[in-house]
């Protein structure tokens, strides 16, 4: 097995900030925008853009939530892993927002597949894009692609992505794990 | 990885402190997916049902049927009084031609303790114990218990009696094995012939003077008289069991503390519990109803998950 660091805490950061005013960019003053993060794991990004961007603009201007698809995922009782949910915060209407899906790799697609489908379940949004922070490219199940890309990486499908905040792993780092 | 250990549910006893908890967890889940506009998830779309009841009910079968909705699976009902067991039918043949109907999990309420047991070795589908005979009931008490750690922040270490008929009370075994194994202390409480002589090898305290037992405790779950299941007579008349051990108002404010309410329902107003007490803000008696649906969908979606 080996590693690879492709991004660690300090260009993690400027990668952050440049999503960050990307963001500000395409969204201007965040007028009926949402900014939800994916339950497990893409909460920790998540929250970091929310307090950056809560850095930059002031007052927080948009709505904020974390969305669980445990109940949505299409490998339900087709893995050996029992699927668990995660706590989800949508204290808001998302009828008529514009939602940012935020999730920390996009890979197969399949995550997202389901939580578009959670999302529906509590109304209809007037439009979502997604912000990931890798992107693992040639690699989709589905037709589905990012509007917002921290990295992009070429990855064979044994390789993982792994992605440690300090928040959980004590560190912040982006790595490939190439199994040999 | 976290897990629920059982295929099946067929008791409290079998389960352990950890799988409750993730019952719980999960339940908190469900209880916001049912309080929101749409309140179903896809989760069990490709599981099939079935609710085979072999004696009444009303509150657990619709609390399982909605629960089972919300989950996306597809179900059906089977009551003995419509069906082929007033034909001669046995248990596992009645059951194996449901299943060989291709249904993955079987809901069964049964008269006699342990069929769910037998059931569960005999044939090839998880089992779900809704009530068997005066044995157990285990969802009931997982939505007690929810209910009470919902109310009161969590069960480690809080008091709980139980009152009225605990000889005859599928819901006062499982409950107590229950609590007993989230860390609350239990008490029985009722007269000297419904309470069963060995309860003491529980680990259970015993009281007889129901005064008393409130003074001690955090929480009281009031069990209706089953009469249909007394063959005997066990106390004199109604209206003296609920002059000595039916709960009113004058009874609660003569406490110096407030506690809460429980009951599994149907209720006897009037005999165990009067009106006042049972409409009262102490009282969380629709909230076990509601906590009822969410755990049981924590259930079965924990046990088709690990399938």
């Amino acid at each position: 097995m080996e590693s690879k660091i492709i991004l660690e805490k300090k260009q993690l950061e400027i990668t952050i900030d440049r999503l960050c005013f990307e963001l500000i960019e395409r969204l201007g003053n965040f007028t009926d925008t949402a900014l939800i993060g994916m339950q497990p794991r893409g909460i920790y990004l998540s929250r970091r853009i929310k307090n950056r961007l809560e850095e930059i603009l002031g007052k927080q201007p948009f709505y904020y939530g974390e969305l669980d698809i445990a109940f949505y995922r299409d490998d339900f009782r087709r893995g050996n892993e029992q699927i668990l949910p995660s706590e989800l915060k949508i204290d808001f209407n998302i009828q008529d927002k514009k939602i940012v899906l935020i999730d920390d790799v996009l890979y197969t697609g399949r995550s997202i597949r389901s939580a578009l489908d959670a999302l529906t379940d509590f109304g209809r949004p007037n439009k979502v894009e997604l912000l990931v922070l890798v992107d693992r490219k040639y690699s989709r199940d589905l037709p589905i692609q990012a509007d917002y890309v921290g990295i992009s990486v070429d990855t064979r499908s044994n390789d993982k992505v792994k992605v440690e905040w300090k928040e959980n792993s004590k560190k912040d780092s982006v790595q490939i794990v190439t199994n040999q | 990885m976290k897990k629920f250990s059982q295929k099946h549910l067929l008791g409290i006893k079998d389960i352990s402190a950890d799988d409750i908890q993730l019952v719980f967890e999960t339940a908190d889940n469900f209880k916001s997916i049912i309080n929101r506009p749409i309140k179903k998830v896809p989760s069990l779309r490709d599981i099939t049902i079935a609710n085979v009841f072999f004696e009444n009910s009303t509150r657990t079968r619709i609390s399982f049927e909605l629960a089972q909705k919300r989950l996306s699976a597809d179900i059906v009902n089977f009551s003995a009084s419509s069906s082929s067991v007033s034909k001669g039918e046995t248990l596992i043949d009645t059951v194996n031609n449901i299943l060989a109907m291709k249904v993955d999990m079987v809901v069964m309420r049964h008269p006699a303790p342990g069929a769910c047991q037998f059931l569960a070795k005999h044939v090839n589908a998880q089992i779900i114990n809704a009530g068997d005979g005066t044995h157990e009931h285990p969802t009931q008490a997982l939505l007690d218990a929810y209910s009470i750690r919902e109310k009161l922040g969590s069960v480690k270490g809080k008091k709980v009696v139980i009152v009225g008929d605990i000889t005859h009370s599928r819901v006062a075994l499982s409950n107590i094995i229950c609590l007993q194994k989230l860390g609350a202390e239990v008490m029985v409480c009722g007269p000297t012939t419904l309470i069963p002589k060995h309860i003491g090898s529980l680990g259970v305290k015993v009281e007889h003077n129901l005064q008393k037992a409130l003074e001690w405790c955090d929480v009281a779950n009031m069990l209706r008289i089953q009469l249909e299941r007394q063959d005997i007579k066990y106390f004199p008349t109604l209206r003296e069991y609920s002059m000595l051990y039916g709960l009113d108002k004058e009874r609660l404010d003569s406490l110096k503390k407030e506690i809460v309410i429980m009951h599994p329902g149907p209720i006897n107003r009037g005999v165990e519990i009067t009106s006042d007490v049972a409409d009262s803000k102490h009282a969380i008696i629709l909230d076990q109803v509601e906590n009822g649906v969410a755990t049981r969908m924590a259930i079965m979606f924990l046990l088709a998950g690990r399938a």
